[in-house]
């Protein structure tokens, strides 16, 4: 920031009063030169139009009838522009809170470290990228399908390792001696008892699914006490015999096979051998039936919709932290380097821990830098437009709906009311005006 | 204030042993592997475009833009070639241009004759001006669309770049008049009143003097209100129709967004290569700009 010794100085006496006593011109002509240009700009492209906008507010949408309050009581009452400003107040809650913390936390670390430079300039770059263009870079990164969206692939991986897939995504049996699907899980309808063999014969798998680990499927041999059976890939190139296990049908490894008791509880469970075979030891006298549990099917992740109905706001939300943080991150850098070394020091040889430095010292001496930030962010959550258009998908635009999108669709975007559209604009002005008296002790500091 | 490049700053490590210095180090091992993650992963969204944007058409909406690492076949720069042939993606990428300068330039004059005025000039009632000035920076762009909209279909100007370049000018002037007044009044009077005595005239002196030690104000101003013209959607959207920058073409392109891939992609990267290149050519004044620009 420009930090100007403007109190060094008394503010200019430039010309030196004329004892002449000059016109009228030769004294403020050359201010009119100056100046003039921008009172111009200004007073065409700001002033006239601010003015025209508020009592255009009051008018219909061709601005022939004067309607009074009507576009104000529209604003507060027609769905999609009551979730529009809803949607705006969350923002305003969770955004810039969450852009200062997460800047916050980034300085801090950055402090502890050196060669910081190539993680700054990651975190800042978004910066340099227009809303506009970061919409839709998330938009990318939101696509539902996991073999698409950055987002969700990644929560396949996560998904992934904390509970892996299974084995096989469908099949179906051989023959009418296993009954089931999928969802439920595949039952052989014979019943079993200590030293049975079960057999389960599948279909309908394609090659891609059976494991590489697959070797030829055997029947293994009964056991005394338990239940052995095997599952196994009930077809070969050529045909083969539905229910016999043959030459070159491999077992199928890695399936959970559940053994229920009589009133179809799961009692224990196991899982395959490289040739399909299984065995239940030291099983109690009864009668059992196996099944294969339905996790050894994996239904295909399917994505989280990121950019449906629910949860659009979220999700732009995000894609606007990450721009964001970097703006935090350098503003509250530049606080912490400023905070003078000893004081911290001096906290802890009293004794301080590392948090209390933190809580204590820190954060009230960086503040001021914290405030900037959070009120700067407010600013620019009020006015968000580009982002929100660029990441919701037209059908859940509604939902996404900002104060500023609003005006916008409604001014501009088929909607076609400027009485409405003005309305909307003065309710936006007159939310950023607190705010920036807020920021009115820093414009004195400045100046 | 900063800049992005500024490194750690040294510390006292003066006679600290290799032991220590290598415990210290292993110490913050969590910090530089959670630093580095993040950092990774606050790059993936843009390279996840620039790959997507490189990938065959046929490929886009099958695979992922992460199978270009493992199957780099899958990669071609026919994207940028058709997009570089489509007389609407060309033609917006000239406009942005044309905006983005016409509206850099005119305002930084514009301002830094009224910021002199300002700074260096006596009139009655000046500061009151320059309050009511500087206090114009509240007014939010919406408050202009639609009497704007208005005026410049009376006027001829709807849908033209003259038309928008006037816009973000005027836009962009309590900003730039503030940052320029408050930088102007800090060069030492001397020099002012040398050339006053010299028989300079205003023009000359601002000119000759002020300008030229303006130069690191006007820079970082330049680089924001570059950067802030360019990247503009709403103004664009709202007073032009055929007339369209970048980010309005793109734009028009999204409502089939799936369908339309393999042209928005390239398209987009194009339009934020151009503030990259400003970002990384100048750090130093992009981060001065961008922070003096957050009272926006």
């Amino acid at each position: 920031m420009t930090d100007a010794p403007s109190t060094v100085e008394a503010p200019a006496r430039g010309l030196p009063p004329d004892e002449n006593g000059p016109g009228l011109w030769e004294r403020y002509g050359m201010v009119l030169v100056f100046l003039g240009p921008a009172l111009l700009m200004i007073g065409v492209w700001i002033v006239y139009p601010t003015v025209r906008t508020m009592i255009r507010s009051f008018y219909d949408r061709t601005g022939d009838e004067f309607v009074g309050l009507d576009n104000y009581e529209t604003l507060f009452t027609d769905d999609t522009l009551v979730i529009a400003i809803k949607n705006n107040f969350l923002w305003l809650l969770v955004v810039p809170a969450l852009v200062t913390a997460i800047g916050l936390v980034f300085a801090v670390l950055l402090e502890r470290v050196r060669f910081s430079t190539a993680f700054k300039v990651s975190v800042f770059m978004p910066m340099a990228i227009s809303l506009f263009a970061a919409g839709v870079i998330w938009r990318l990164m939101y696509e539902k399908d996991p073999s698409q969206g950055t987002v969700n692939a990644a929560m396949a991986v996560v998904k992934d390792a904390v509970s892996p897939a299974g084995v096989l995504s469908d099949a179906r049996p051989s023959t009418d001696a296993v009954q089931g699907g999928p969802e439920g899980g595949l039952v052989l309808q014979t019943p079993l008892e200590p030293g049975s063999v079960a057999q389960f014969g599948l279909t309908a798998i394609r090659e891609s699914d059976v494991p590489e680990n697959a070797e030829q499927a055997v029947v293994p041999e009964a056991l005394a006490g338990g239940i052995t059976g095997v599952v196994w890939r009930d077809f070969k190139p050529g045909g083969g015999t539905p229910g016999e296990l043959e030459q070159d049908e491999l077992g199928l490894p890695g399936v959970t096979v559940e053994l229920r008791n009589e009133s179809g509880r799961t009692i224990v469970e196991t899982q395959t051998e490289a040739n399909g075979t299984f065995a239940f030891e030291e099983v109690e006298p009864g009668t059992y039936r196996a099944a294969i549990g339905p996790d050894t099917f994996s239904t295909p992740y399917a994505g989280v919709s990121w950019l449906g109905a629910s949860l659009i706001t979220p999700s732009i939300m995000m894609a606007y932290i990450w721009v964001w943080a970097g703006f935090s991150m350098v503003v509250i850098a530049a606080g912490l380097a400023a905070i003078p070394r000893d004081l911290l020091e001096a906290a802890r040889t009293d004794g301080a821990t590392e948090w209390q430095v933190f809580r204590r010292v820190t954060i009230p001496l960086l503040a001021p830098v914290l405030s900037v930030v959070f009120i700067t962010m407010l600013i620019y959550v009020l006015k968000v437009f580009d982002i929100v258009v660029s990441i919701a998908p037209g059908s859940v635009q509604d939902d996404a709906n900002v104060i500023a999108l609003a005006m916008w669709r409604t001014s501009f975007g088929g909607v076609n009311d400027f009485g409405l559209g003005a309305a909307i604009a003065v309710f936006l002005f007159l939310l950023v005006i607190p705010i920036l008296a807020l920021n009115i002790r820093r414009f004195r500091r400045e100046m | 204030m900063t800049t992005v490049a500024a490194e750690a700053e040294a510390r006292p490590t003066a006679e600290e042993p290799t032991s220590a210095k290598i415990v210290r180090f292993l110490g913050k091992t969590p910090v530089y592997l959670f630093l580095a993650f993040v950092g990774v992963l606050w790059l993936v969204p843009t390279i996840g475009l620039l790959f997507t944007s490189l990938l065959d058409p046929t490929a886009i909406g099958r695979v992922g833009w992460w199978e270009l690492l493992s199957t780099p076949s899958l990669g071609t720069f026919d994207n940028y070639r058709e997009i570089f042939e489509n007389e609407d993606i060309t033609s917006a990428i000239w406009t942005t241009v044309w905006i983005s300068v016409g509206a850099t330039i005119l305002p930084i004059i514009v301002a830094a004759l009224a910021a002199y005025a300002f700074a260096w000039l006596e009139f009655p009632g000046r500061d009151w001006l320059f309050l009511i000035v500087v206090a114009l920076l509240v007014v939010p762009i919406q408050m202009a669309l639609i009497p704007i909209f208005s005026l410049y279909n009376d006027l001829g100007l709807f849908d033209s770049i003259l038309g928008l370049v006037l816009f973000h000018t005027a836009f962009g002037l309590p900003l730039a008049v503030f940052l320029l007044r408050n930088f102007f009044i800090g060069i030492p009077r001397d020099l002012l009143e040398a050339a006053r005595i010299d028989g300079a005239s205003e023009l000359r002196i601002f000119a000759r003097v002020i300008l030229p030690l303006g130069i690191p104000a006007i820079a970082s101003l330049a680089i924001f209100q570059f950067l802030w013209v360019w990247n503009d959607l709403l103004v664009a959207l709202s007073l032009g129709r055929e007339t369209q920058p970048i980010t309005v073409a793109i734009f028009s392109q999204m409502r089939q967004f799936s369908a339309n891939i393999e042209l928005i992609a390239p398209a987009a990267f194009v339009s934020l290569a151009i503030p990259l290149a400003v970002f990384f050519a100048f750090q130093r004044y992009f981060v001065e700009g961008l922070l003096a620009g957050s009272v926006k």
